[in-house]
């Protein structure tokens, strides 16, 4: 799950980090008098969405006056903001940030992850803030300097004074640096967070240092223990179908094609797609249902892959470990009979009670093809949804 | 199997078996050298670190959504004690004819020479079911998980599959996300003789979206299922395409 630039801010205050002082707003109204509220002569707007590159997509402003606020919030709230990072329908934007303006000598990064290699929250930091780190780690990768965290003794503020003087930062500089590390490492493990970037993160004209952005991603697993982020999610920057399959626990992508697939197992749902595709056709999803499948959830599952309608056919491909194939076949009969299938249905069922599975299948009286192999069950849905 | 631990139920027998309620009791009481974790995400840190300081030598974690920052202090605090964990998020441990330890199903194994290891279960079960349908068998299959942080890595299993006399193949099953593959890659071309064969899942998945598996994202364009078959291929390995043809991959290599 990701928070938005100005939830993170909110955190990052909670924290000591110096901020910018901003208002999120709803609408032009709201918009205006955060500005007047904040006071001063110059203000940025910013949409507020769930990716980067807003800049570029004009959904960041610098304004001067309050009718070019409440233009930019009518221009905004309830469009679509389409960056480089969206897809071509972009992202909704139902709330705007009004900040005061902060003048900028210098740019930085300073971001965390959760490095999979080290198994360490891993802080990074480069004097080249405000571009892509991705580009930077690709194209001068000498230039992000690196800090492990030890898990079982935590951040220390030597770490950070380290990182500072690495990056060329003086005098007051040094401690601001590792007052913002130290928080940061604070907020990373206090909140689960998978990941956290300020970029950039500015040195203003009297040298101070100030966080200007915020991205936060949240560890989803740890999600359960986090009451505060949990309200922080915001439904309307997820893929509706996603969601709906999160609500019933299952794992769901939409992709561009027009097979639907209903797999057990993270590893084997991503390995029929895969080969899917290698027999000519195109997969319309992923969908994991799995170790602890229910009939309800399986039926649920098949209503989310038959509402894309760009879907021509399903195959199911089930191997049974903890799953009982017999379950997932009166799952699909349930879904069936419920909802109606018009496009044809490819089983293949393995392991767990697969033969009772295949046997209740068989015994339902519907239109459902049976398939004897995984290589046998791909050609057949390839075949049945039209070919290449 | 020689007894369980439930907090408040000791004293108590389930399936014939004692329940403790400690791990410490249970070990000095009945002298397990080796755990499963079947307990939920929340408490599985708190199992993992109460295994591990009962002097157990092996902890299976089966259990799928513990948060990752549980389980880099798990990680580092079993390494530090020197005890070896498999898992989570895992399908667990099975030499067919001798020892189960996880949640797959026996009835697909068959004892044999072909070792397995994998970070998914469904499709250990395939390479499992593959390997079977061709008459080699399996010597041992792990099954190291889909989460980020994995207690074992591919490399630590290929070095005991490698040592280990039964096994005379290697199936190694990949996913994208992270560069554990990559890793292994380098491990095989320099410590492995064994023949292995490779399959790598989510050639098709789209970057940036967690494909099911805490660990099978592709961020910031790495972590490609494309990436890990090319260092495989480079490593020597036998790769597949298509995960329907891991028995004649493995056919193939070992001339059998």
């Amino acid at each position: 799950m990701n928070l938005h630039e100005y939830q993170g801010k909110q955190l990052f205050a909670e924290y000591g980090l110096p901020v910018s002082q901003g208002i999120a707003c709803d609408t032009p109204d709201e918009a205006v008098a955060a500005a007047e509220k904040i006071g001063g002569n110059s203000w940025v707007v910013k949409a507020q969405v769930h990716a980067g590159g807003r800049g570029k997509a004009g959904g960041v402003k610098l304004v001067k006056n309050t009718d070019d606020i409440r233009a930019f919030a009518e221009q905004w709230l309830g469009k679509q903001l389409v960056t480089f990072q969206t897809d071509e329908h972009g992202q909704p934007v139902s709330r705007i940030l009004v900040e005061s303006l902060t003048d900028i000598d210098q740019e930085l990064y300073l971001g965390a992850v959760v490095d999979r290699g080290t198994r360490r929250i891993v802080f990074m930091a480069s004097t080249e803030g405000g571009v892509e780190i991705e580009t930077v780690a690709e194209e001068t990768p000498e230039k992000i300097l690196r800090a492990e965290i030890d898990p079982l003794v935590g951040a220390q503020p030597y770490q950070g004074r380290d990182l500072a003087f690495q990056l060329g930062l003086e005098g007051k500089q040094i401690g601001q640096f590792a007052k913002i590390f130290m928080g940061l490492a604070k907020l990373f493990e206090d909140y689960d967070l998978a990941l956290l970037e300020i970029n950039p993160l500015v040195i203003t004209p009297e040298g101070d240092l100030h966080c200007l952005d915020a991205k936060i991603g949240v560890d989803g697993n740890a999600l359960y223990r986090q009451k505060k982020l949990q309200e922080m999610r915001d439904p309307s920057q997820e893929d509706a179908r996603e969601a709906e399959a999160a609500a019933w626990e299952l794992n769901y992508v939409a992709l561009e094609g027009n097979i639907g697939c209903m797999v057990n197992g993270a590893g084997l749902a991503m390995g029929t797609m895969d080969i899917i595709k290698l027999n000519g056709g195109r997969p319309a999803n992923f969908l994991d249902v799995g170790g602890g499948a229910t009939k309800e959830r399986v039926s649920e599952a098949f209503k989310i892959i038959l509402s894309d309608d760009a879907v021509q056919a399903v195959l199911v491909n089930i191997f049974g470990g903890i799953v009982r194939c017999d379950m997932i076949a009166e799952g699909i009969i349930g879904a069936v009979k419920e909802v109606g299938v018009k496009v044809p249905v490819v089983v293949r069922l393995e392991g767990n009670n697969a033969e009772l599975g295949s046997k209740v299948l068989a015994e339902s009286g519907l239109n459902i093809i049976a398939a004897s192999s995984l290589a046998d069950a791909a050609e057949q849905v390839v075949k049945a949804a039209g070919g290449k | 199997m020689v007894g369980g631990v439930s907090p408040g139920k000791g004293g108590t027998e389930h399936l014939g078996l004692p329940v403790f309620n400690t791990v410490r009791e249970a070990v000095e009481k009945t002298g397990a050298q080796a755990t499963v974790i079947y307990v939920p995400a929340p408490f599985c840190k708190d199992a993992i670190i109460e295994a591990a300081d009962a002097g157990l030598e092996l902890i299976v974690c089966i259990t799928e959504g513990i948060p990752t920052i549980d389980m880099l202090y798990a990680k580092e605090y079993v390494d530090r004690k020197g005890v070896r964990m498999i898992g989570p998020n895992c399908p667990g441990v099975i030499t067919p004819g001798e020892s189960k330890i996880g949640i797959m199903p026996g009835h697909i194994h068959k004892p044999g020479k072909v070792g397995i290891v994998s970070r998914s279960g469904t499709l250990t079960y395939e390479a499992v079911k593959q390997t079977t349908d061709f008459g080699y068998g399996q010597s041992t299959c792990v099954g190291i998980g889909g989460d980020p942080i994995p207690g074992s890595s591919f490399i630590d299993i290929l070095q005991l599959l490698q040592d280990d006399p039964q096994t005379e193949a290697i199936v190694m099953i990949g996913e994208i996300g992270g560069t554990a593959e990559e890793e292994a890659a380098a491990f095989i071309k320099a410590n492995v003789t064994k023949p292995v064969v490779s399959y790598i899942a989510g050639v098709t998945a789209p970057p940036g979206k967690r494909m099911g598996h805490a660990g099978a994202i592709i961020s910031g364009g790495k972590g490609t299922a494309d990436e890990k078959f090319a260092a495989l291929n480079d490593a020597g390995v036998k790769t597949v395409r298509s995960l329907a043809e891991i028995g004649k991959a493995l056919k193939e290599v070992t001339g059998w």
